[in-house]
C-alpha cells in the first residue's frame, strides 16, 4: 500500500507495540516501542512518528525518529505497555523486566526485574509471553510455568509450576482473574486464578493434527471469542464457552503465524502476520451485493469453512464464529508492498499500524482503512 | 603457484614472542593459539589464550547493516524482475565509503548506461559533479559575503564551475564582477558571449555528432581568436579562463587544488579539448591524465580500479575491488548487476562455478558468520545454482539455537528447501534438550515435527518409567490429548491406549477396560518390561462380576456362551491370555 515505507534500523525486530493513547482524547498514536532479537546486544527502542501531515502525499510520511533506547539482556520475546510510562518485556534469559520512561529526560531505564521468572532446574528458560492489566502482569515460558506478578511488588504473587508439559507460546486475559494460554501441542487452556488448584479450568484443542499454536487474541467486546494462529499458518476462531473444536478455520499464511490482533475499537477487522513475510488485514463486511474493495494492495476474498454451527448473537459475532458466507464476507488484503523476510510483530491502534521484520525494517501505515 | 597481486597485510597476535603459532580456519575467521615450540627449535612455555582473528569488520557496523538489508531486498527483487534495474544512487552515497560509491557510479556510467560518444562526456560530467559537491557550499559562502567579488574564494568558485562544465552558474557569478567594473565592460561582454555560445551536445536532439563537432570546432576557433588578439590580456583572471576554455593543459593543471583528483582533471580536459570522446578512446586520456596530474606518487588501489574501469576491463575492476575492499558486498552485488546486464562473459573458474556465483558465495558465507545477518545469506545461496545448496546445508547447522523461536525459523528455512537431514538433526537437538529439562510435551512436539518415531518411542518409555516409579502418570494433559500423533510410534500408541484403559477403569466401565487390556496384550505393542504391570492390572478385573467379554477373540481362546457363571468365563479368559503371554515366542 502507498504510505508504507520501510525504515531500516540495523536490528531484527521481534516485537513492536503502540504506546497507549489516553481514552479521552481521540488522538492517533504517535509513539511506539520496538524490541530486538538475535543481536549480540539487544535493545528496547522508543520511536516517534511525529504529527500527522495532512495534505501531503502518502509517500512523504515522516520517517519514525528514534526517541531513546535501552539495552536489554537476551532476545526480547514479548513486549507490552503497562501504562503510558512503563514497558514490560519478556526475555530469552527467562527474565521479566519493567522499563520506565522518564518524561523529562526522555530516557528509558530498568525500574524492576524478576531475573529467574522462568527457569529449568539447572538452566534458564526463555520467557515467551507477557500480558498486563495494570498492575497485574502474567508471564509464560518455555518451562511451562505461569507466573502472576504485580508491578511494584518484588515477590511473585502466584506461580503455577508445570502448568504445561510443553512450551506455552502466548497468553491473553480472558476475563478478570482468568487467562488463556496456547502451547506447542496445539492446546488452548483457560486458567482461573481465583481457584486454588493448579489445573486448567478448560482444555480446548483441534480434532485432527495438533498443530503448535503461537499466538492468541481475544475479541475486545465479546470475551468468549478467541482467535489463534499456529505453525501451519491457519487462522482459527474459537468460542471459549463451548465446544472442543474451533468454530471456524481459515487458510491465512504459508508459514507460522506469529501474531494475531483484533482491532481494539473496530473488531470487524483482524490483522495477522507471519514467517512467510506477509501481513494480512481481514475485514468482515456485511453481506451485500456490492463488495467493498480496500485501497491498493493485493486483494483476495476468502470464504471460510465452518466447523460448528453458529452460536448466535450480534452480526459481527456470528460472522466471526460461523464464517458463513451468507452472514458476511471475509475480505483479506496484503498490507506490505512486497514480500519481505518474516514479519515478526504488528500492532494496530486507531488508524495506525506498525510492524517489524527480520529484514531489520519497520513499516508504519497511518491510513489503515478501518 | 600464482603470483601475489599485493603484499599480504600482517596482523600481530599478542602471544609469547618467538613461539610457533598454531591455527585453524573457521568460516570467516582464523583461530590462533600459542604453542610451546619456539622458532629456535627449543621448547618453552606459552600462554593459554585462543585468539580469534577476523578480517571483515564491516559487517558489524550498524550503518552498513542497513545497506546489507536494503541491498538484500533489492537483490531478491532483481533475481525475479529482469528488466527493471534499481537506482541505488541516493542510498549508496549515504552509507558506503566515498571511494566505493565513486567506483560504483563510474561502473554504472561506463558499463550499464554504456553511453556512446557525445553523451559519454555528459555522463562523466554528472559523475564528477556528484562527487565534488563542495562547490555549491563555497559559492553560497561567497555570495553571502558583503562584497562577493572581493572574497578570496570568488575566482576559485568561477573556475570550479567552469571546470565542471556548469556554464550558467559560472556566468551568474561573473555578472557580479562585470557589473562592478564598468571600465572593463566590453571585456566582460566578450567573455560572457564566449561562455554562452559554448555548444552542449543534446543526445535527444536532431543534431548528429558530426554536426556538433563542427559547431564545437567553430566555437573553439572563436576562443582561440580572442586569446591570440589579447582581448583579455589586461585581466589575468579572464585570460586564465580563456586559456582553460581553449583546453590548455598547463592552465588547467595549475588549478590542481581546485580539481583535487586526476579524474576530475581528465573530465575537464576532455570537456575543453575532446567533447566527442568515444568510450574506446577513454583509456588513452585516462593514463596520460593520471601521469600528468601526479607524476611523483605511486598509484593507489583506487587509481588502478578507475583505470581498469576506463579500459572497460570489467574483470580487472572486480579483481582489484576484491583486493582493496574489506567486504565482499561491493563486488558481489556489482558482479550480479553486471551479470544481469549480460556484460560478464561466462568465465568459468577452476572449480566449476562462474565468477558471479563465486563472489556471491563468498559474500553470503561472510554474512553467515554474523550472529544476525545469516538470514539474509539464505536468499543469496538460493540464487547460486551450482553450489548454493551445498553451502547452505553445511552452514545452517552452525546457527546456534538459543530459543525455540529461533529453532522454528531455522527449521522453516530447511523445510522450505526439502533439507530433510537438517530438519531431523535440528529437531533431535531440540527434543533432546527438552527431554533433559523434563519437558516431555515439548520433546514430543519436536519428534512429531521431524516424524521421528525412534524419539517418540524414547519419550513414551520415559512416561512409562515414571508411571512404574510413581504409580501415576505425569503430564496427563499431554497423554490424554495425543490425537493422531499417537500413531507416530508403537510405544506411543501403547501409552495412549494404556492411559485410556486407566480412564475406563476409573469410570467403572470394566468390560470396556478389560477388552482394551486384552487387546493391548495381544496386539504385541506392549514392551516386555511392562507385561508384569499389565498382568497386575488384570487382577482386579478378575474380581469384577459385571465384566462381559466378546464371544470370540481368536482361535486360541474358545468361548462357551452357555457358561452360567460370568465369573468363570472371565477367569478362564484371563488365564488363557496369561498362558499365551507366557508361551508366546517374541
Amino acid at each position: 500500500m502507498e504510505g508504507t515505507n520501510a525504515k531500516y534500523v540495523s536490528q531484527k525486530i521481534s516485537k513492536t507495540r503502540w504506546r497507549p493513547v489516553s481514552s479521552s482524547s481521540l488522538q492517533q498514536p504517535d509513539v511506539f516501542a520496538t524490541g530486538s532479537w538475535d543481536n549480540e546486544e539487544n535493545k528496547i527502542s522508543l520511536w516517534s512518528i511525529g504529527e500527522e501531515i495532512s495534505g501531503m502525499e502518502a509517500e512523504f510520511e515522516g520517517d519514525p525518529q528514534l526517541l531513546c533506547e535501552c539495552k536489554h539482556g537476551g532476545d526480547v520475546l514479548d513486549l507490552n505497555f503497562l501504562d503510558q510510562e512503563r514497558i514490560v518485556t519478556a526475555s530469552s534469559t527467562g527474565a521479566v523486566s519493567i522499563y520506565h520512561l522518564h518524561p523529562n529526560s526522555q530516557t528509558l531505564s530498568v525500574s524492576q526485574c524478576w531475573t529467574r521468572a522462568h527457569h529449568y532446574p539447572c538452566d534458564d528458560a526463555p520467557c515467551t509471553g507477557v500480558v498486563c492489566k495494570s498492575p497485574e502482569i502474567v508471564t509464560v515460558g518455555e518451562d511451562g510455568r505461569i507466573n502472576l506478578f504485580r508491578a511494584d511488588k518484588q515477590a511473585v504473587i502466584r506461580t503455577i509450576d508445570n502448568a504445561d508439559s510443553s512450551t506455552i507460546h502466548a497468553v491473553t486475559f480472558l476475563r478478570t482473574a482468568e487467562i488463556l494460554t496456547v502451547n506447542s501441542i496445539g492446546q488452548i487452556k483457560t486458567w482461573d486464578f481465583r481457584q486454588q488448584s493448579n489445573t486448567p479450568a478448560q482444555i480446548l484443542s483441534q480434532a485432527g493434527d495438533r498443530v503448535p499454536l503461537h499466538c492468541v487474541a481475544r475479541h475486545p467486546n465479546q470475551q468468549h471469542i478467541v482467535a489463534t494462529g499456529g505453525q501451519d499458518g491457519m487462522l482459527c476462531i474459537w468460542d471459549a464457552r463451548q465446544g472442543k473444536a474451533p468454530a471456524s478455520l481459515m487458510e491465512a499464511h504459508t508459514a507460522e503465524m506469529w501474531e494475531v490482533h483484533f482491532h481494539p475499537t473496530n473488531p470487524d477487522h483482524l490483522f495477522t502476520c507471519s514467517e512467510d513475510g506477509s501481513l494480512l488485514h481481514w475485514e468482515m463486511t456485511s453481506g451485500s451485493e456490492t463488495a467493498s474493495f480496500l485501497q491498493g494492495g493485493r486483494n483476495n476474498s476468502v470464504l471460510s469453512r465452518s466447523a460448528v454451527a453458529p452460536a448466535g448473537g450480534g452480526q459481527s459475532l456470528s460472522a466471526w464464529l460461523s464464517g458463513d458466507s451468507s452472514k458476511g464476507r471475509l475480505e483479506t488484503t496484503h498490507m506490505l508492498p512486497s514480500q519481505t523476510l518474516s514479519v515478526n510483530s504488528l500492532d494496530v491502534l486507531g488508524q495506525c499500524l506498525v510492524c517489524g521484520t527480520d529484514g531489520e525494517a519497520i513499516f508504519v501505515n497511518r491510513q489503515v482503512p478501518v | 603457484m600464482e603470483e601475489l597481486d599485493v603484499e599480504p597485510t600482517t596482523t600481530n597476535i599478542p602471544a609469547s614472542e618467538g613461539n610457533h603459532l598454531g591455527f585453524v580456519w573457521g568460516p570467516g575467521d582464523i583461530l590462533v593459539y600459542d604453542t610451546i615450540y619456539k622458532s629456535s627449535g627449543s621448547v618453552g612455555t606459552c600462554s593459554s589464550f585462543i585468539h580469534e582473528v577476523r578480517k571483515d569488520e564491516d559487517i558489524y557496523s550498524p550503518i552498513l547493516r542497513k545497506l546489507f538489508n536494503e541491498s538484500h531486498h533489492i537483490f531478491v527483487g532483481l533475481q525475479t524482475i529482469r528488466e527493471d534495474l534499481p537506482n541505488k544512487n541516493k542510498k549508496t552515497q549515504e552509507t558506503l565509503g566515498r571511494y566505493a560509491c565513486l567506483i560504483w557510479n563510474l561502473c554504472e556510467v561506463l558499463f550499464i548506461d554504456a553511453a556512446p560518444g557525445g553523451s559519454l562526456l555528459l555522463h562523466l560530467l554528472d559523475w564528477v559533479r556528484l562527487h565534488k559537491a563542495d562547490v555549491d557550499e563555497k559559492a553560497q559562502e561567497v555570495l553571502q559575503s558583503e562584497s562577493p567579488t572581493e572574497h578570496h574564494g570568488y575566482w576559485d568558485v568561477v573556475l570550479s564551475y567552469l571546470m565542471q562544465g556548469r556554464m550558467d552558474e559560472a556566468r551568474q557569478m561573473l555578472v557580479k564582477w562585470g557589473v562592478l567594473k564598468p571600465a572593463a565592460r566590453s571585456m566582460y561582454k566578450q567573455m560572457d558571449n564566449l561562455l554562452s555560445k559554448m555548444p552542449v551536445y543534446n543526445p535527444g536532439g536532431s543534431q548528429t555528432l558530426t554536426e556538433f563537432d563542427v559547431k564545437w570546432r567553430h566555437w573553439h576557433d572563436m576562443v582561440d581568436h580572442s586569446l591570440q588578439d589579447n582581448s583579455f590580456a589586461s585581466d589575468p583572471n579572464l585570460e586564465l579562463i580563456c586559456k582553460i576554455l581553449m583546453g590548455d593543459e598547463d592552465a588547467i593543471l595549475e588549478q590542481k587544488d581546485l580539481l583535487s583528483t586526476w579524474y576530475h582533471f581528465l573530465v575537464t580536459r576532455l570537456l575543453f579539448s575532446h567533447p566527442t570522446v568515444k568510450p574506446t578512446e577513454l583509456h588513452y586520456y585516462a593514463q596520460s591524465c593520471l601521469a600528468m596530474f601526479d607524476s611523483r606518487s605511486a598509484p593507489e588501489p583506487l587509481d588502478s580500479i578507475l583505470l581498469a574501469a576506463f579500459e572497460f576491463d570489467i574483470h580487472q575492476v572486480i579483481k582489484d575491488c576484491s583486493i582493496a575492499l574489506n567486504n565482499w558486498w561491493f563486488v558481489a552485488h556489482l558482479t550480479d548487476l553486471l551479470d544481469h546486464c549480460n556484460l560478464l562473459q561466462s568465465h568459468n573458474l577452476h572449480f566449476g562455478s562462474n565468477l558471479r556465483e563465486f563472489l556471491l558465495l563468498e559474500y553470503a558465507s561472510g554474512l553467515f558468520t554474523h550472529h544476525s545477518l545469516w538470514q539474509l545469506a539464505v536468499d543469496y545461496f538460493d540464487h547460486c545454482p551450482e553450489f548454493g545448496r551445498v553451502y547452505l546445508e553445511q552452514q545452517i547447522e552452525h546457527v546456534p539455537l538459543d530459543t525455540e523461536r529461533k529453532a522454528l525459523k531455522v527449521l522453516r528455512i530447511c523445510e522450505q528447501r526439502q533439507m530433510s537431514e537438517q530438519v531431523r538433526s535440528i529437531c533431535k537437538i531440540m527434543a533432546k534438550r527438552a527431554l533433559r529439562n523434563n519437558r516431555l510435551g515439548s520433546a514430543l512436539s519436536w519428534s512429531i515435527r521431524a516424524k521421528d518415531a525412534a524419539f517418540a518411542t524414547l519419550i513414551s518409555e520415559r512416561f512409562l518409567q515414571d508411571y512404574c516409579a510413581r504409580g501415576t502418570f505425569s503430564d496427563l494433559d499431554l497423554i490424554d490429548n495425543l490425537g493422531p500423533a499417537m500413531l507416530l510410534s508403537d510405544r506411543l500408541t501403547f501409552l495412549g491406549k494404556y492411559r485410556e484403559f486407566h480412564k475406563l477403569y476409573g469410570e467403572n466401565r470394566f468390560s470396556d477396560a478389560a477388552t482394551l487390556l486384552l487387546s493391548l496384550m495381544t496386539a504385541q505393542i506392549a514392551p516386555r518390561s511392562f507385561w508384569m504391570t499389565l498382568l497386575t492390572d488384570a487382577l482386579p478385573l478378575l474380581e469384577q462380576k459385571e465384566v462381559r467379554l466378546p464371544p470370540k477373540v481368536n482361535e486360541r481362546n474358545t468361548w462357551e456362551p452357555e457358561m452360567s457363571s460370568l465369573y468363570n468365563l472371565h477367569q478362564k479368559k484371563v488365564l488363557s491370555t496369561i498362558n499365551w503371554l507366557v508361551n508366546v515366542d517374541v
